[in-house]
């Protein structure tokens, strides 16, 4: 099936629609806040980050909320792209391959859907993590009002909290070097919304043919 | 609040050194408790709400000789009730005056990641520094002993302050000043310890408490407040007073091995990606598909 209405002037594909694109930095604006505070509480020697956003108090009342934020944009996410994150064969494939990818030898890689299986493992770590984030920061954010008897859930959230975020923070990494450095053109996905032929076809060839069937693209 | 007549040794969520740290030694001050001799008056309790200046507190009635259940922001300082019966089917009236123990190693002060907001002064005392507190509990968290409590209106979290502004005067206690019956003391931790051991003695010598002892556990250090119990081995029966407290296991997972491989992984993440864009760099973009201008199809 092609989509031809997906085809944008000179030699442009839709990628990301603005809803897409709006809930992306949705997301990414409350995560860096969430780090930048959440590396504040972390170590003695970064407090200074809640200092300069206006305080450890102010940090401490606001982190949750962000994370609430947060929730509910990779909660939209899931809504709209967890079909699309399915593991399909050509992923086993791809993880054989891995080595051309990392080495940028792209033209050996088996041609990938519209998300590649390293973008769907990263959207279900960040999914995951992010589960694991929200109910511990929900033990954490009403610490005091759980009783004596029920600590062991204040210790369960203490632990797994950093981990998770740690977790979250080695993710957020890895996804910023891919969108901002290793990939031109895919920063500008999430901006405009568009990537090239040449974008859709090198990186994404299972959903480059989706898209333009078997006609050639216009130029 | 803080003395400035006390050096500080301990500040929770603190980078680098502490100024004036071991350039002066102080007696470590400890609160005794005798178990054995507190008849329940709560004389302590009102002692500690009037110099403290807290307001009236609700009390609760539950059928017990017992304030209210647990202590709260306003009110630092509780005497646990407990009807045990023994095995020869007799009743025993155990009361505990319940607070800040003033633990050598608080776990709180060990969690908290807020500069200042938890102090250790030089003669042992802990102390919470309102102004510094961010209030996000993980004190609670750190606490072996159920102890601090969060002002929800505040955001601030409170606690005993071992009468910090009356001891840095030279003072006892509020709670010590008022005991009727001599079961509270506070002098140095050695002479607290010296004075505890030989009511013990006597418990056991003298009134048949073979078990009686001191409770000063190790795993916290030792604390600031120690008790004499008639039966030292059974401490959970004084109001759950833990056996073997210390900090808890994943506070110390959290904050030492956790925060080092996390550093670590995080620097070494930021220069790895860096080493290999140097080297990789970005991909190609893909625009060879396209056939430059000008070239022949």
């Amino acid at each position: 099936m092609s989509h031809p209405e997906q085809i944008a002037p000179h030699g442009h594909v839709l990628r990301y629609t603005f809803p897409e694109r709006l809930n992306h930095w949705v997301a990414a604006g409350s995560f860096l806040y969430l780090m930048a505070t959440g590396l504040a509480f972390w170590s003695p020697w970064l407090f200074w980050i809640a200092v300069m956003l206006g305080g450890g108090q102010v940090s401490r009342m606001l982190h949750p909320w962000a994370g609430l934020l947060f929730a509910l944009s990779v909660g939209y996410m899931f809504v709209n792209w967890s079909k699309q994150m399915k593991f399909e064969p050509v992923d086993k494939e791809w993880w054989k391959s891995l080595h051309f990818y990392i080495t940028n030898q792209d033209d050996k890689m088996p041609p990938a859907g519209r998300y590649n299986a390293g973008q769907k493992l990263l959207f279900w770590s960040f999914f995951f993590g992010g589960i694991v984030l929200l109910l511990s920061g929900l033990v954490l954010w009403f610490t005091d009002a759980l009783p004596w008897s029920l600590r062991w859930l204040r210790y369960v959230a203490v632990i797994l909290h950093p981990i998770a975020a740690l977790f979250m923070i080695g993710n957020f990494m890895i996804h910023v070097y891919m969108g901002v450095f290793a990939e031109r053109g895919a920063f500008g996905s999430v901006i405009r919304g568009d990537v090239s032929m040449a974008f859709a076809k090198r990186y994404h060839p299972g959903w480059y043919r989706e898209i333009v069937g078997n006609s050639e693209p216009r130029k | 609040m803080s003395q400035a007549t006390l050096r500080i040794q301990k500040i929770s969520g603190h980078a680098g050194s502490i100024p004036g740290q071991d350039t002066q030694r102080d007696l470590q001050v400890c609160k005794l408790v005798d178990t054995t001799t507190c008849i329940g008056c709560k004389a302590c309790e009102v002692a500690c709400v009037e110099w403290n200046s807290m307001p009236f507190s609700p009390t609760t009635f539950d059928n017990t000789y017992q304030t209210m259940p647990d202590t709260r922001w306003n009110y630092w300082n509780l005497i646990l009730f407990n009807e045990h019966e023994r095995e020869d089917g007799s009743l025993q009236w155990l009361m505990r005056k319940h607070q800040c123990m003033h633990c050598a190693e608080p776990g709180c002060l060990e969690a908290c990641p807020a500069d200042g907001a938890i102090v250790q002064y030089s003669n042992g005392v802990v102390d919470f520094q309102q102004s510094n507190c961010i209030g996000c509990g993980y004190c609670i968290t750190g606490c072996p002993f159920n102890v601090p409590k969060l002002n929800s209106v505040t955001k601030r979290v409170y606690k005993c302050s071992l009468c910090t502004d009356r001891v840095s005067e030279g003072l006892e206690p509020a709670c010590i000043k008022s005991c009727p019956t001599g079961c509270l003391h506070f002098g140095t931790k050695e002479d607290m310890l010296d004075l505890a051991g030989q009511r013990a003695k006597q418990l056991k010598d003298h009134f048949g408490y073979g078990n009686a002892g001191v409770y000063d556990p190790p795993g916290v250090g030792g604390t600031g407040v120690i008790y004499v119990l008639h039966d030292a081995t059974k401490p959970e029966l004084y109001g759950g007073l833990p056996a073997n407290p210390s900090i808890p296991m994943v506070v110390k997972l959290w904050k030492h091995p956790l925060k080092w491989v996390g550093n670590l992984a995080m620097v070494g993440g930021l220069i790895g990606l860096f080493v290999y864009y140097l080297r990789f760099g970005p991909k190609a973009r893909g625009d060879e598909d396209i056939p430059p201008v000008g070239a022949q199809p």
